[in-house]
């Protein structure tokens, strides 16, 4: 075993124990602290792939605003331990059968598509800043200024929602 | 033994200059708590330290002692698991981010390689990319410690660094902006490089002219990103006790000291590479004599020291002084006397010197200016440092676009 996939791993398995730690964590911030484990340990995944501007972003915009501002509400609220209730019978069931569905569903899509994954890793068109922007900025670039638009329109109905009557 | 040695030598070599690295800041960080608390003194008309050894050079020595045998109570109803990880985060990010400055141009050339000085990567593609996420990260030992508390000044002393940091790092990232399109890398080796491209003007080759608005938002932001005065709401003593540190002890306290010190140089040094030139000489490139100036400043300095402690007033001071200063003679008279040596110290000298003025102009402001109130802060960080440094991008990169890039 090469240390390249010793390293993927146990950044995989870092990423996972987070997932699972996420859900079973009673306390929102253990719940958030879980999340930035799951975030830090998929930069890591991209970095190990040569992607290393994907890699900083990641971290620097969920590991570090996203989650701040996740931890942020959750002490402004002072959000307390969550209380578990037993699970419905109508939720355990179908649920199962979703998650199993959802498995097969990915599992199926790496198989069939695993050569074209191998590819993308070794063009390294993905991985550079200048790819990136030349992407962003040239080949895709309406559909990217038009989701910023988006975006901003959510911002302002945020706002105005958010905003109390003046009276 | 030889060939295991030379087949991990590039591991070998980066586990010593880690182990050198930390030690040398672990150091400079504790003469630091001296060099604020002397500066601010004479700021007030004190003397500051000088009971501990002379001059109380080891002041800091007898604070890490004392550190070390407080008693370390855990408060009851904290969150134990946060708790104790919330200093050990903070440490180590605010560390591990030093890793990534480069600290001289030439490599030096050791037992048949070329060792350079800084421990990332030459090639290291995404350098200021790589510094700001781990001082994104570096929030959550300030917010945890606050949380996890179960007090209610810790809260918000944890709450108001959040905010902070959320609001500030925006003007952060986009200040630099400007020093990147110039540079055309995120590398910070080639920002220092793209600086040097008109060796003759010297220090007005800096990009500190052209982007004079991108660094007045850059030092801005980042001294609230280093919650120093006068942005230091989330521990204002006045109104949160210690705030976010308050109910820590002990050498929990002093990894909170330890983390905030280290990132106070992280900025300097930041400052120094992206706007000051870095490595670089502020003289023209031809001047070759301005290669004494090091000699030139240590030499007297170390006689000074010498004729000090000559006539210092207890036994001890006038044991060690005049020691401490011959060395320092010493070290100037090598460089006049070896050239290659010289030469190599160059960059180091330079961009140790431009450090150590950002870190004089950090206390300064502590002992200068005084707290921002909490609205002032949060306006002052979205409607003024945002939108200039917002502006400040739009005009550099016109400037690229109808006139290239010199």
């Amino acid at each position: 075993m090469t240390a390249q996939l010793v390293v993927f791993f146990a950044l995989a398995a870092l990423a996972v124990i987070g997932a699972v730690s996420l859900i079973l964590q009673k306390h929102p911030i253990h719940s958030a602290l879980s999340l930035i484990v799951v975030m830090v340990a998929l930069a890591g995944l991209y970095l190990l792939m040569g992607a290393e501007f994907v890699a900083a972003v990641q971290i620097i915009v969920y590991g570090g605003a996203i989650m701040v501002l996740f931890v942020f509400v959750i002490m402004l609220l002072n959000a307390g331990v969550e209380e578990h209730t037993s699970i419905s019978k109508m939720a355990g069931i179908p649920g199962l059968l979703l998650v199993v569905a959802l498995a097969g569903f990915v599992a199926a899509t790496i198989a069939k598509s695993g050569a074209s994954v191998q590819a993308a890793t070794q063009t390294g068109m993905l991985s550079s800043t200048k790819g990136i922007s030349e992407m962003v900025f040239k080949d895709f670039v309406y559909p990217f200024e038009l989701t910023s638009f988006l975006i901003l329109v959510a911002i302002l109905g945020a706002t105005v929602l958010a905003q109390r009557e003046k009276s | 033994m030889i060939s295991l040695l030379s087949a991990n030598a590039e591991l070998i070599i980066t586990i010593v200059k880690i182990a050198l690295l930390l030690f040398i800041v672990l150091t400079v960080n504790a003469y630091l708590t001296w060099f604020e608390r002397k500066v601010v003194a004479h700021m007030q008309s004190r003397w500051g330290p000088h009971r501990v050894g002379p001059h109380g050079l080891l002041q800091p020595l007898a604070d890490g002692v004392k550190f070390l045998f407080k008693e370390d109570p855990t408060p009851a109803g904290v969150d134990k698991f946060v708790y104790y990880l919330a200093p050990l985060l903070a440490l180590s990010l605010a560390l591990t981010s030093i890793a990534i400055i480069p600290f001289g141009p030439e490599p030096l050339h050791l037992f048949g390689h070329d060792i350079y000085l800084g421990i990332a990567p030459l090639n290291l593609n995404i350098g200021i990319l790589a510094l700001f996420a781990i001082t994104a990260l570096g929030v959550y030992g300030v917010a945890l410690a606050g949380w996890s508390s179960n007090s209610k000044y810790p809260l918000l002393g944890g709450l108001r660094s959040s905010a902070q940091m959320v609001s500030y790092e925006l003007a952060l990232t986009m200040s630099v902006v400007g020093v990147l399109l110039m540079a055309g890398s995120f590398n910070l080796r080639d920002i220092i490089n793209a600086q040097a491209s008109h060796p003759e003007r010297g220090l007005l080759g800096w990009n500190v002219w052209p982007q004079i608005l991108g660094f007045f938002c850059f030092f801005t932001a980042a001294v609230a990103e280093t919650n120093r005065v006068p942005f230091d709401l989330p521990e204002a003593e006045s109104e949160l006790v210690a705030g976010f540190h308050t109910e820590y002890a002990s050498f929990k306290f002093a990894m909170f000291f330890i983390a905030e010190y280290t990132s106070m140089i992280t900025v300097s040094c930041l400052c120094t590479i992206m706007f000051f030139g870095g490595w670089l000489s502020p003289f023209p490139a031809s001047w070759t004599f301005t290669h004494y100036v090091p000699s030139l400043i240590l030499i007297p300095a170390g006689l000074w020291v010498i004729w000090d402690g000559l006539r210092y007033e207890t036994v001890f001071g006038r044991m060690v002084l005049p020691g401490v200063g011959s060395v320092i003679t010493l070290l100037g008279a090598l460089f006049v006397a070896l050239p290659d040596v010289n030469n190599f110290i160059q960059g180091p000298f330079w961009l140790l010197s431009k450090i150590l003025g950002f870190l004089f102009v950090y206390v300064w402001m502590r002992g200068t200016l005084p707290r921002f109130r909490y609205d002032q802060l949060m306006a002052f960080g979205w409607k003024l440092l945002l939108p200039v440094s917002i502006v400040n991008v739009i005009i550099t990169s016109f400037v690229i676009l109808m006139w290239g890039k010199k």
